[in-house]
């Protein structure tokens, strides 16, 4: 599954991760991660943003993702939320 | 999740990452910590003799130019120059001097610095090119931080303590060939004082020991008055030259606003707890003496205990650091009977430094070292301290981030943890995903033999070696965890971090306050 | 001994950093808020991480309130859906009045039966009174749901329904006030006050704090954490009544043993009522850490840390 449109979900703050996922050329799955924990923690965070965008069953897209020491329960949360935003039918309430 | 499941428990024997070295090419030969107390109360210290020069009546000590001084002085290639910080971010002296020295094709220098911030970015350059090849410091943040943790410094920085620096001044295990001392107010002959002026920066006490030890003495100043200077905290007796420049620093950093007490309410709930925990401890009463550093959680700690030594009716012996406003204004109040102080943070407490009697000045040796029979810090009921982590024996590392780059240091975190009877440190449990509770700390800066208490927002902790205090605790109906647990509850939160990768290369040589080795910091890859 | 309420304090739900922290700010119960603090175009990212939050995040031992949107928008229903998965322990229900509530509880029975084959979720519900409406209409809303277990009353809303000035004597929300506090006694839920806007005023909180008590209220909510320690020591017992009720079951302690069924303290018959309201009292301040000799924390921000286990 691709998607279509351009969505964005959640903030720079503290604790949070800013995600921005659009529609991608390339097949796969394309991860731009910026994060204040990068050494300590960016495998994992990688990991948690890839398996979000599999179980939802998107195959080809590019994210951008600024972290800000966000855990686990909020990337799911966020990259959710981008994926139902992008997928969504224009007009619907989410 | 459902609360903690399991415990860890404290790791035995050795918690560093890798065993110390025995030898460190740049550095010498490695004589590892042996105990907070190994070397302190068992023996006489010897120092370095202190050089004295005979001045004719007449021969004037007032030069036209650093350049001058520097010819007066005779800088050589190799040298031990020193700078002391009490101007922070808005010094000028330590790259004017510098610029000055680089012009002359100086190289191999080492600079003893006793704390390093970012004004000081010029001098990554002079590293580069080799014209400073070693750092001694208590404290360093900012570019030269990075650079220095990048290996661009050709020796291992060697980070010392603010009682370890003077001991090592005193002693001649750092041996200053010329100290270079900042002085906003100064007369033609060297006495010099830090209250008047307009680079004003209250107290003096870093500038002692280098003042007293070095084998040349410049001081610096942008606020020339008739001779005698009054006060003189560094006197003439130490002083061989003096010059006079337009400006020794920007005001806005040196007394950079009073600090804030924290309005972030989780800080306020830790800082409430801490309270709690001192109130606990049964050493609030009259006398109680008390140190805290300047940050917004440690002034609130201070505010709850303002409330409760006024509800008591407790007056305090005194309370000493790192001076800032809101200490003062206990001092004002009656709360306390002295203030010792070897630093002022802003304005107010320059002011109180210079007009009240009951404001006392304390030098660097006097407060934290070791080896002057009987620092301050040995007459500390309770010291709040930072932690950036603390591991399973309560070992605290101030020095590194847990990426491994310096941004920090002692500074008299580890004199105040070895001397005070309650060494607490107060943090939040996780800041923005990294848990400040490890298995092994990145960098052991402060033994964990002299740290007794954690408080955090999840919980307290109390080192297993101080029943007595668990017991004081848990009487007043508080509740005490292991250090263990908390840990387990950080990393059920944040999961575990991966380990950082770190080269062979030793960046930094991280000095107890008694001259031993407690840990290295290794360039990361 | 029934679990304490004394402060409700609101968190925006759509902000992970707050989230993480509300456990350990010492309110009795925090309120996860997808309404009002919550704009339009967020309404889905915050229901989703609070759903999460619910899922992953340890509160330890403070109760967690959500509050929906009104069922009668397009969001409500979509959050309890969402908050039915997860089963936070209250469901707070904004613009309630019979309808709304009757509603809710429909719609939970029906999940209850498609989901859960019958069991209950163990959710429980508080309906935020906070219109003229509502307020007349407060025992029957009380009656329309066995789920409900208190009423917040939204004194701002209340008074733009009625549209009057909100003032800091508060004369315009008196009637509404009493009104639901008197109906929470009768139908044996906790009845919480409006929150006090003025965040700077702590004088000004204590004294509306201690008002709400004196009225009958069991709580009171709170819109910044540093309202918290000041609602507690508004609610906390009165030293004076806790050392009477003291006396009370000594004296009663001394009765007993001496074979006397009733008796009297300083010159009054204590009767039954009189003794069941010591018991309370001494039961709350012990546990409040007022009354010496207790293991209890003294601090009366962690009340509900000795109930259960888990870390202060």
């Amino acid at each position: 599954m691709r998607v279509t449109r351009t969505a964005k979900a959640g903030t720079l703050e503290s604790n949070d991760i800013f995600i921005m996922v659009s529609p991608s050329e390339a097949e796969g799955v394309t991860l731009e991660l910026q994060s204040i924990v990068l050494a300590q923690f960016g495998r994992q965070i990688r990991e948690t943003i890839l398996r979000t965008v599999a179980a939802r069953g998107v195959t080809q897209i590019s994210i951008l993702a600024q972290d800000r020491g966000a855990l686990d329960y909020t990337i799911e949360a966020r990259v959710e939320t981008a994926l139902d935003r992008a997928l969504a039918e224009p007009g619907v309430i989410l | 999740m459902h609360g903690i499941e399991f415990e860890i428990a404290p790791a035995s024997g050795e918690t560093r990452r890798q065993p110390l070295p025995e030898y460190i090419e740049g550095y010498g030969e490695v004589r590892a910590f042996e105990g907070a107390f190994a070397n302190v109360g068992v023996g006489i210290s010897d120092h370095r003799p202190r050089r004295s020069k005979s001045v004719r009546p007449g021969q004037t000590k007032l030069l036209a130019t650093i350049e001058e001084a520097l010819d007066r002085a005779g800088l050589r290639d190799g040298m031990t120059l020193s700078f002391h910080h009490h101007l922070r971010n808005g010094d000028h002296v330590l790259n004017l001097v510098m610029e000055a020295v680089a012009r002359r094709g100086v190289r191999d220098l080492t600079l003893a610095v006793s704390s390093i911030f970012p004004v000081h970015e010029p001098l990554v350059a002079l590293m580069d090119a080799g014209v400073v090849t070693g750092l001694a410091t208590n404290y360093m943040s900012g570019p030269v931080a990075k650079a220095v943790s990048q290996g661009r410094l050709k020796k291992p920085a060697v980070m010392m303590t603010h009682g370890g620096r003077p001991r090592a001044i005193e002693s001649g295990d750092l041996p200053v060939d010329i100290a270079f001392i900042a002085a906003p107010c100064s007369d033609p002959y060297g006495n010099c004082n830090g209250v008047r002026g307009k680079s004003a920066c209250g107290a003096l006490g870093y500038a002692v020991a280098d003042a007293q030890y070095a084998d040349v003495v410049v001081a610096i100043t942008d606020h020339l008055v008739a001779y005698p200077a009054s006060p003189a905290e560094i006197t003439q007796t130490m002083v061989d030259y003096v010059v006079e420049v337009p400006s020794i620093g920007d005001p806005q950093g040196i007394v950079s606003g009073t600090t804030r007490i924290t309005r972030d309410p989780v800080g306020l709930a830790i800082a409430h707890k801490a309270a709690q925990v001192i109130h606990a401890s049964g050493l609030l009463e009259d006398g109680f003496s008390f140190q805290t550093g300047a940050g917004g959680t440690s002034l609130a700690v201070a505010a709850e205990l303002k409330d409760m030594m006024k509800e008591a009716g407790i007056v305090g012996s005194f309370a000493a650091g790192g001076i800032t406003g809101y200490l003062v204004d206990m001092l004002e109040e009656g709360l306390f009977n002295n203030l010792l102080d070897v630093q002022c943070f802003d304005l107010r407490a320059v002011e109180s430094y210079r007009d009240n009697p009951r404001h006392l000045p304390m030098d660097a040796s006097m407060y934290a070292n070791p080896f002057s029979k009987g620092a301050v810090v040995n007459q500390l009921d309770v010291m709040i301290l930072g932690a950036t982590e603390i591991d399973l024996n309560f070992n605290v590392n101030v020095t590194t981030g847990s990426d491994g780059t310096i941004m920090g240091g002692s500074g008299g975190h580890s004199d105040t943890a070895a001397g005070a009877k309650l060494a607490m440190v107060v943090t939040q449990l996780v800041k923005a995903r990294l848990p400040i509770v490890r298995r092994h700390v990145t960098t052991i800066t402060t033994p964990g033999e002299t740290v007794d208490v954690l408080v955090t927002d999840h919980g307290i902790a109390v080192n297993p070696a101080r029943q007595d205090l668990i017991a004081a605790l848990e009487a007043s109906g508080l509740k005490v965890v292991t250090i263990g647990a908390l840990l387990a509850l950080a990393e059920s939160m944040t999961g575990i971090p991966d380990e950082v990768t770190f080269s062979d290369d030793i960046v930094a040589v991280v000095e107890y306050r008694d001259g031993t080795v407690v840990d290295v910091v290794r360039r990361t890859k | 001994m029934k679990r304490l309420r004394r402060t409700m304090l609101f968190v925006p739900g759509n902000n992970p950093g707050m989230i993480q922290s509300a456990s350990v700010l010492g309110a009795d119960s925090v309120i996860l808020d997808l309404e009002d603090a919550v704009s339009l175009s967020e309404k889905d990212s915050a229901r989703k991480l609070v759903t999460k939050a619910l899922r992953s995040w340890s509160f330890k031992t403070t109760e967690v309130t959500v509050r929906i949107n009104p069922i009668t928008t397009v969001y409500g229903p979509l959050d309890l859906e969402a908050m039915l998965e997860v089963q936070p322990d209250i469901l707070l229900i904004p613009k309630a009045e019979v309808a709304s509530i009757q509603e809710v509880e429909a719609r939970i029975s029906a999940y209850e039966a498609a989901k859960l084959g019958g069991e209950a979720v163990r959710t429980k519900l508080f309906a935020l009174i906070e219109s003229a409406a509502g307020v007349e209409h407060v025992h029957e809303i009380l009656a329309s749901s066995p789920r409900l277990v208190g009423v917040l009353f939204g004194g701002e809303d209340y008074t733009s329904d009625m549209g009057v000035a909100r003032t800091m004597g508060g004369m315009e929300i008196e009637y509404a006030r009493n009104k639901v506090a008197v109906a929470c006694k009768v139908h044996g839920v906790d009845a919480v006050d409006t929150p006090f806007t003025d965040v700077d005023n702590h004088e000004g909180l204590l004294a509306d704090a201690r008002k709400a008590k004196a009225m009958g209220f069991t709580g009171k909510a709170a819109i910044n954490p540093r309202q918290v320690g000041i609602i507690h020591k508004g609610f906390a017992p009165d030293p004076v009544e806790v050392r009477y009720a003291l006396r009370v079951l000594e004296a009663m302690e001394e009765a007993e043993a001496e074979g006397k069924g009733v008796f009297s303290l300083d010159g009054k018959m204590v009767d039954a009522p009189i003794i069941q309201r010591a018991r309370q009292m001494v039961a709350l301040a012990e546990k409040l850490g007022m009354v010496k000799g207790s293991t209890a924390s003294k601090d009366t921000k962690n009340a509900n840390d000795s109930l259960e286990g888990g870390l202060v």
